[in-house]
């Protein structure tokens, strides 16, 4: 009989001690073969594709945030500023992913630029995060390892919901700003930040404090909300987006594996939510190829699929299968969705995740 | 200094603006054909997690590493920025009737 041991998501905690002695933490993941020659291709850079989106981004945000100042005082104002935070607070995300990876752009500065400016948007440390998000994809969903792990077993679903109105993420992120900017980072930060890089988590800290400090004096001087209308709140009332479409990255599915193809979800879905997400719905393709460019992503999917679960059709069959899966968690923190591999897959290795699978859904 | 020359490969072997990996006595390295058709070779691994650059992009005179975006110039194996803090060791490479040599 497998003894069921509790799940312990601290960066410090037993869990991650336990993968580190065990060798899951930074251990060498399944990839799909792709001839070097069409992957050369794939990681190939460009700018124009990032500098369009880009444009079409910021330029939507001034055109819907110039429409909601106009109108602001009236209902009208109300359809402009939810566009509007849907830019700021949830393409954002996708946007700081994407630049952190340094994959949208194929000029450096460009990447940075872009980069900063969606971490404070997304309320994310532009230094914290890359750190973070550089241990998300050596230990993917690795129990104690990965910071970035959504939603854990038991899941807490009343945070996920608040999460959709971004209000414990922006509560933890104003945290973790005050006191970065106060010059402390935490033990966990120092689990994955290196100490050259944690001066400069600091002085971002009290550049983004300065701003909301300003953007505050203003809406006194101004007696009007408006001001952190524009900045700041829209990471809350825009942030459902990228909640409603990242929670399918992984949510659901296998922890503790080194195989992308258990732990990780594509799905496909409409043009607007790929354009806000920047394609971050080929998700298993993402994490299995993290230096293919959110553009090259739709190709490398018709090139490995067959070594791929089905990707989901639409976010709704996504959420038909996750939803029930985090409710049966609640009562039974092992269960999980195994996806299904197609005849032409190679299989899981089962020396590595038999007893997962065994423990998997039927 | 008595370099120690091992046989890597046929020059064309290695594409332009491309890399390779290598095996030898148990380590791995990585060689590299510039754009300008130099060839130069570091560690086979990224300073970082342990990745192997081989599988990488090379752009101009820089590797990127396949899974963090960690970049190096590969020329002096200096780290170009986060997440990589720790510079790669670089290998002498020598050409020799259209074939590659590293010095180790």
């Amino acid at each position: 009989m497998t003894e069921i041991i509790k799940r312990d998501y601290s960066l410090l905690g037993t869990s991650g001690k336990m993968a580190v002695e065990t060798g899951l933490a930074a251990a060498e993941w399944y990839h799909t073969d792709v001839a070097r020659k069409d992957m050369k291709a794939l990681m190939q850079r460009s700018d124009a594709p990032a500098i369009r989106d880009t444009i079409l981004w910021l330029g939507s945000m001034v055109l819907f945030g110039g429409l909601g100042i106009y109108f602001w005082g009236s209902w009208i104002c109300i359809p402009f500023f939810l566009a509007y935070g849907v830019l700021y607070g949830s393409a954002s995300d996708s946007r700081w992913h994407e630049c952190g990876h340094g994959t949208a752009f194929k000029t450096r500065w460009m990447n940075d630029a872009v980069y900063q400016i969606a971490c404070f948007m997304i309320m994310r440390n532009p230094v914290t995060w890359r750190w973070s998000h550089a241990r998300h994809h050596t230990d993917t969903v690795i129990v104690g390892r990965d910071p970035e792990i959504a939603v854990m077993r038991p899941p807490d679903l009343f945070r996920v919901i608040l999460n959709f109105f971004g209000i414990l993420d922006a509560w933890h992120a104003v945290i973790d700003m005050l006191r970065n900017a106060a010059g402390v980072i935490s033990a966990a930060e120092k689990t994955f930040i290196p100490e050259m890089e944690q001066p400069k988590a600091i002085r971002i800290a009290r550049i983004w404090l300065a701003i909301y400090v300003v953007t505050i004096a203003a809406a006194i001087a101004m007696g009007s909300i408006l001001p952190l209308v524009l900045i700041g709140l829209p990471r809350l009332y825009g942030a459902w987006h990228h909640v409603l479409t990242g929670l399918l990255q992984h949510g659901g599915l296998a922890d503790n594996v080194i195989d992308h193809r258990l732990n990780s979800r594509s799905v496909m879905m409409n043009p607007v939510s790929r354009f806000i997400y920047w394609n971050m719905n080929y998700h298993v393709e993402h994490h299995m190829f993290p230096m293919v460019p959110y553009h090259a992503l739709p190709r490398l999917h018709a090139m490995i699929k067959h070594d791929l679960p089905a990707a989901n059709p639409s976010m709704w069959s996504g959420y038909r299968e996750m939803i029930p899966a985090f409710l049966r968690q609640l009562r039974n923190e092992e269960y999980f969705l195994k996806r299904e591999l197609p005849a032409t897959a190679r299989p899981y290795r089962e020396e590595f995740h038999g007893g997962a699978l065994a423990e998997a859904a039927q | 200094m008595s370099n120690n020359w091992i046989e890597v490969c046929a020059a064309d072997a290695i594409d332009e603006e491309d890399v390779i990996r290598f095996d030898h006595d148990g380590r791995t390295f990585a060689v590299y054909r510039s754009p300008e058709d130099d060839y130069f070779a570091t560690d086979g691994l990224c300073t970082h997690e342990k990745i192997h650059l081989a599988n990488g992009l090379v752009m101009d005179n820089i590797i990127e590493c396949p899974k963090h975006n960690g970049r190096f110039d590969y020329r002096t194996g200096e780290a170009k920025g986060a997440p990589v803090c720790v510079n790669l060791k670089t290998y002498p490479v020598k050409v020799e009737d259209g074939t590659v040599f590293i010095a180790l």
